[in-house]
């Protein structure tokens, strides 16, 4: 499978990422390159092997509902790059 | 728009119902779910999304989406595994829903309605976990939009209906249902007003007898079942207008506004979403044992349906009245209780839907407030069953004084009130001749066929009774008397 620019400007869009256009041909050719490798992975027969979702074999990790204070106020807002005494603050935007 | 037109098309709905989990904490995280708080303050480094932090799920989600799903004769699938919907939105911290995609916890099942032309069962496509986002304020005046993670991680189930709704009403119905039934189970508490339950519906229009549903069109921010019915109504409306114009529909999401009763479409940009859904590698897979299963049946209440059905077959109701006494639970089970006390099942309805209702719509009071027993109550019922009293001194005498202090025996009570009837026909008959010799003219009257005068003489011995006469004895007895005068 080989993808196209259209696709990579898709993906950095969904990303909220950006990049410099002289490098979009770049960026495409790695992104190929993984595909690639992709293919020569599917080369092999896996329709009989379960889709390995987690790394343990643990089951049912579950808490009871209680309610427990692990971060203060002050503290949730500290690393907001922009905030006021009750939220954090974002560019606007209509929702 | 001319009724006609309407009529030539066939609309199709499906619903999609956001219900919020009675739970003290969050789905992944211990923080409060309480509603109301200080901005910002129920969050944990799991709600903020920080790096390197694991969820880990509240036990009591998975038993709340288990029961509402066991009361939908859902299947309820034995393994389970969350997956991640991705977006970027200020609202979502982790940058991604935590949801059930490939696996959701309860498949299949169904609703039942009741309308006009009789029942209609709607089938639930499924119901699966998820989280809650937080709170974005855009306020006048602000450079910025303020966001608030309280809700965020706040556990939902979402009820999937599929397309099988075919009007407004009948949306308005699959609602309803379905709010009474988180009540009853007591897994949210369908708050629709606060947005605790939540719904969107899922319109097209097609003309009738065609086989191709037309393109669906996606409204939200519907605030209570009134607002649901409105805005499918109006997107009913607006579509058939298009069509009839020639014009095409779009795919898209329509808010509705409930001061306008109207729908506006929002930014098409960010329709084009694409949310590449993969498994939750966080979160370790859930397997529900048949134990489990049993024991999380076993906390299930009676159901509405199952009431409805005991009380218009069983107890021979009308289903009207059935339909009013299952509408909360604490009502119907207060009935069926008090239907253990007496056998005259109608008269217990019309107790609980007259004066024990009356008497708490006046107070707004809850049911589990009302001060009297079903065991006192029923000493009411088989006092006017037995002719002591009237229904109406029962109700308007005996009622208020047994709650003003909060029981004490009916019996005594109208006793001591001086309200017995007048039922021994020894002591009625004297009072009668009386009523009788007092009006001469008006026996002569009545025997020359004047026949309606017997109110005037009833009137005259409930006076002379002071209202104590039991009417149906006095009135018998009345009639024979003057019928057998010269």
């Amino acid at each position: 499978m080989h993808i196209d620019k259209e696709t990579i400007r898709k993906i950095a869009h969904l990303g909220r990422l950006e990049f410099e256009e002289k490098n979009e041909e770049h960026i495409l050719k790695d992104f190929n390159k993984i595909l690639d490798w992709m293919d020569k992975l599917n080369e092999l027969d896996t329709s009989n092997v379960a889709p390995l979702i987690h790394m343990s074999s643990e089951v049912n990790v579950l808490r009871e509902d209680e309610v427990k204070v692990t971060l203060k106020h002050e503290e949730a807002l500290y690393n907001a790059p922009k905030k006021d005494s009750d939220y954090f603050r974002v560019p606007k935007f209509l929702g | 728009m001319d009724k006609s037109i309407i009529e030539k098309y066939q609309p199709v709905i499906g619903l999609e119902i956001h219900a919020q989990l009675s739970t003290q904490s969050k789905i992944f995280a211990s923080d409060s779910t309480e509603f109301g708080s200080m901005p910002n303050t129920n969050v944990s480094v799991i709600t903020l999304g920080h790096p390197g932090t694991l969820p880990l799920l509240n036990k009591k989600v998975v038993e709340y989406a288990i029961k509402m799903g066991l009361a939908s004769g859902c299947e309820i699938n034995r393994v389970n595994f969350f997956d991640r919907k991705n977006y970027f939105y200020p609202d979502l911290p982790k940058g991604y829903q935590t949801t059930q995609d490939k696996a959701p916890i309860c498949k299949g099942g169904e609703v039942v309605i009741r309308m006009k032309d009789g029942e209609k069962v709607i089938r639930l496509n499924r119901i699966h976990m998820e989280d809650d986002a937080g709170k974005n304020l855009h306020l006048a005046g602000e450079t910025d939009t303020l966001v608030d993670y309280n809700r965020a991680g706040v556990p939902l189930i979402e009820i999937v209906t599929e397309p099988d709704i075919r009007s407004s009403e009948e949306a308005f119905q699959v609602v309803t249902e379905i709010r009474k039934l988180v009540r009853y189970l007591e897994v949210c508490d369908g708050n629709m007003e606060e947005g605790s339950m939540r719904c969107d519906a899922n319109v097209s229009v097609m003309l009738k007898g065609a086989t191709q549903y037309g393109k669906k069109v996606e409204i939200k921010n519907m605030n209570s079942i009134r607002n649901v019915q409105r805005a499918i109504d109006h997107e009913i409306e607006r579509q058939i207008e298009l069509i009839e114009k020639g014009e095409a529909i779009f795919s898209e999401t329509r808010m509705f506004d409930a001061t306008t009763g109207s729908t506006y479409g929002m930014r098409t940009k960010e329709e084009l979403n694409d949310y590449r859904y993969f498994p939750e590698p966080d979160l370790q897979p859930l397997n529900i044992s048949d134990k489990w299963l049993a024991d999380i049946k076993a906390t299930m209440p009676s159901l509405p349906n199952y009431l409805y059905k005991k009380f218009t077959t069983e107890f021979g109701l009308p289903e009207y009245d059935a339909q009013v006494l299952t509408d909360a639970k604490e009502i119907a089970l207060y009935f069926e209780d008090l239907c253990k006390h007496t056998k005259n099942y109608k008269a217990a309805s019309n107790w609980i839907m007259g004066p024990v209702k009356g008497y708490l719509n006046e107070l707004t009071l809850h049911i589990n407030d009302f001060p009297l027993s079903t065991q006192k109550v029923s000493e009411l019922i088989a006092m006017v069953e037995s002719g002591k009293v009237s229904f109406a001194v029962a109700s308007q005498k005996i009622f208020p004084e047994m709650i003003n202090q909060k029981g004490g025996s009916a019996q005594q009570i109208a006793e001591k009130m001086n309200l017995i009837q007048e039922s021994d026909t020894g002591a009625l008959q004297p009072l009668i001749d009386e009523a009788i010799a007092k009006y001469p003219n008006k026996v002569a009257e009545y025997k020359a066929g004047k026949t309606n005068l017997l109110a005037m003489f009833m009137g005259e011995v409930m006076k002379l009774t002071k209202g104590k006469a039991d009417p149906k004895i006095t009135s018998e007895l009345l009639k024979k008397t003057l019928d057998n005068l010269n």
